[in-house]
């Protein structure tokens, strides 16, 4: 295999002790190799591909049957649950990423401060995102079902289920989500509060300046490439969701809580079977992903200016 | 912000700002009695927080042993829901089997790859280093589910259907933009004159690399490793959309599966104990390397 290629360098490299700038730049390619062949094979040619499967007609069990252009891009727009999906994602998306940038930096600021008891809180908001997200679905799942749920005799009482409406199922996934990934944007917060350098605080001080003064002037402008950064990956990562509506939801109750990348995959492996259609959505989410995050930057960028 | 409030010492009194950071100034405080009885509201409030944490994974593990209706463990304490988990279809050996196969697969190439990606990108220059970077890096602004639908098919095309392998290697993939730059700026931190010198007494690029500069570069080998073993035996889609045969399925698949086993009434004390496996072997090592995990989510923050 490919990762076997790099054991070759001993003998080239004792041979060429002055080293000329020629085997130099081989040697990098020879250690770049495993990397390079990856990256194309199992990145690069499945890129093209879905480009190709979303011009040609694809059924999940013959295989291509040719170019059918644009008729896949058209199937796609006028599924059935396509606007439904997209309306619920982004809604899902504006939802998740509030709450998890506003809770993952009061996490930190509650934190920042380095003690034994701080430590150990840390650790204790972190453990959640050691879990994988299909296992942290499921734990939920138990744990929402009308059922098994700790908190049945409340249910009872007050007549609600978890996951019984859509707005209470798109709740409740929320809910799971923030649990499992508050620990990750506190990290991440911490990280950029610990970048703030102390001086600037001090002077904000010495101005008289009131503790909340100084988190909206001072703490808050400083942190922005954090926010950036923190605002483009939870976006990026609640537009894609699947795995927590899939187990948690199943898309429902009544098709309420379809992501788009659930799309995909039904429309890919569910009943429709239909290759062409799912990458002609996958085309649509590459394309709308690129933008909104080119859209994100550019905005995080011309704020600072 | 009501959250914010609390972090600042009010045993001291000082009107400090919120924004602080941590290693800004060190005040000794909650020695006295009255600081001490000043500080509770903030140890309840945050203990409270850190208990809504950790309190579902507690419930698991204790729901997992203990009796229920509907389940393997109907009167009593036991390891029911556990023995119900290990005749399920191919059984839990198998499973497990796969998903620490497929994992250890996944970690081991990443590893490989990363190690000598991150050599060649940190101390070579070659035509195409910076348009290759680039491009592994791109693999994070593509959609998971973009790539598995045309890798899918081509896996099929090469005969890896159906294959842990295949898994595998997707696994690796996805895990490259990470552990690559990783692994650079890991390569990057080591002084150039360790393996000059090591080039200098009669090493090869390759001597140096394995003797010299593995050991310096371990830290970021470890952050990886972790990383990619929690990547790979968390996965689900990739197996997913990959596996269809029950006896190559991986763990995560396999308890999600389990669900729909009887006419839909859900064994819910099972699901419970397949959660508990999953889970354990991510939250041992959490503990275990927890230095090099927050390494890990801290050089992700430094790239932006």
């Amino acid at each position: 295999m490919s990762v076997n290629a790099p054991s070759r360098p001993p003998e080239a490299a004792t041979r060429g002790r002055a080293r000329p700038r020629g085997r130099h730049a081989l040697l990098g390619w020879l250690y770049a190799t495993p990397t390079a062949v990856f990256v194309v094979a199992l990145f690069v040619v499945p890129l093209g591909l879905v480009v190709k499967m979303s011009v040609s007609r694809w059924p999940l069990l013959t295989g291509d049957q040719g170019f059918n252009a644009p008729d896949n891009f058209v199937k796609a727009v006028d599924h059935r649950f396509f606007t439904d999906s997209v309306v619920f994602t982004v809604k899902y998306t504006v939802l998740a990423t509030v709450l998890l940038l506003v809770l993952g930096l009061g996490l930190a600021l509650l934190v920042q401060e380095s003690s034994r008891w701080n430590n150990l809180l840390r650790a204790s908001f972190l453990i959640p995102s050691a879990l994988g997200l299909a296992s942290a679905s499921l734990l939920f799942y138990v744990f929402y079902s009308p059922f098994a749920s700790p908190l049945k005799p409340l249910m009872d009482s007050w007549g609600f289920t978890f996951l019984g409406s859509p707005t209470a199922a798109l709740l409740s996934t929320t809910f799971l989500i923030v649990w499992r990934y508050a620990g990750f944007y506190m990290v991440l917060m911490l990280v950029g509060l610990q970048g703030i350098p102390a001086d600037v605080f001090e002077a904000a001080r010495s101005d008289g300046a009131s503790r909340w003064q100084t988190f909206w002037r001072v703490t808050l402008p400083l942190l922005r490439p954090t926010l950036a950064l923190t605002t483009v990956l939870c976006v990026t990562g609640s537009l894609l969701a699947f795995e927590q509506f899939y187990i948690l939801t199943k898309g429902g109750p009544d098709n309420s809580t379809i992501t788009v990348v659930q799309l995909i995959y039904s429309v890919a492996f569910q009943g429709q079977n239909d290759l062409g259609v799912a990458a002609a959505i996958s085309v649509i989410v590459l394309g709308a992903l690129i933008l909104i995050n080119a859209l994100q930057l550019r905005a995080f960028r011309s704020e600072e200016s | 912000m009501a959250v914010v409030s609390p972090s600042t010492p009010t045993a001291t009194g000082g009107s400090q700002p919120a924004g602080r950071p941590p290693a800004a100034r060190r005040r000794p405080r909650g020695v006295t009695v009255a600081g001490i009885a000043l500080r509770m509201p903030y140890w309840v409030f945050t203990g409270a927080v850190g208990l809504i944490f950790l309190a579902p994974l507690v419930w698991t593990a204790v729901a997992s042993v203990s009796p229920q209706a509907g389940t393997n463990q109907v009167d009593g304490w036991g390891l029911g829901n556990y023995e119900t988990l290990a005749r399920y279809q191919a059984g839990i050996w198998r499973y497990l089997f796969n998903s620490a196969f497929v994992s250890l697969l996944t970690v081991a190439l990443t590893l490989a790859i990363s190690f000598l990606g991150g050599y060649a990108f940190a101390r070579f220059r070659f035509p195409g280093r910076n348009f290759l970077f680039l491009l592994t890096l791109a693999i994070l602004m593509v959609p998971y589910a973009t790539l598995l639908i045309p890798l899918y098919v081509l896996l099929n095309e090469v005969g890896l259907e159906n294959s842990l392998v295949g898994v595998a290697l997707v696994l690796t993939m996805f895990q490259l933009p990470f552990s690559t730059f990783l692994m650079r700026i890991s390569f990057e931190a080591v002084p150039r004159e360790l393996d000059e010198a090591a080039t200098v007494d009669g090493c090869s690029t390759w001597g140096a690399l394995w003797r010299v500069l593995l050991p310096a570069v371990k830290p970021g080998l470890i952050t990886v490793g972790l990383f990619s073993f929690l990547a790979a035996w968390n996965d689900f889609m990739a197996p997913l959309i990959l596996i269809n045969d029950s006896e190559r399925m991986t763990l995560p698949l396999a308890v999600s599966n389990l669900r729909g086993q009887v006419q839909g009434v859900v064994d819910y004390g099972a699901t419970e104990a397949g959660v508990v496996i999953l889970a354990l072997p991510c939250i041992v090592l959490f503990l275990l390397l927890q230095r090099h995990y927050v390494r890990g989510f801290m050089s992700g923050a430094l790239k932006g």
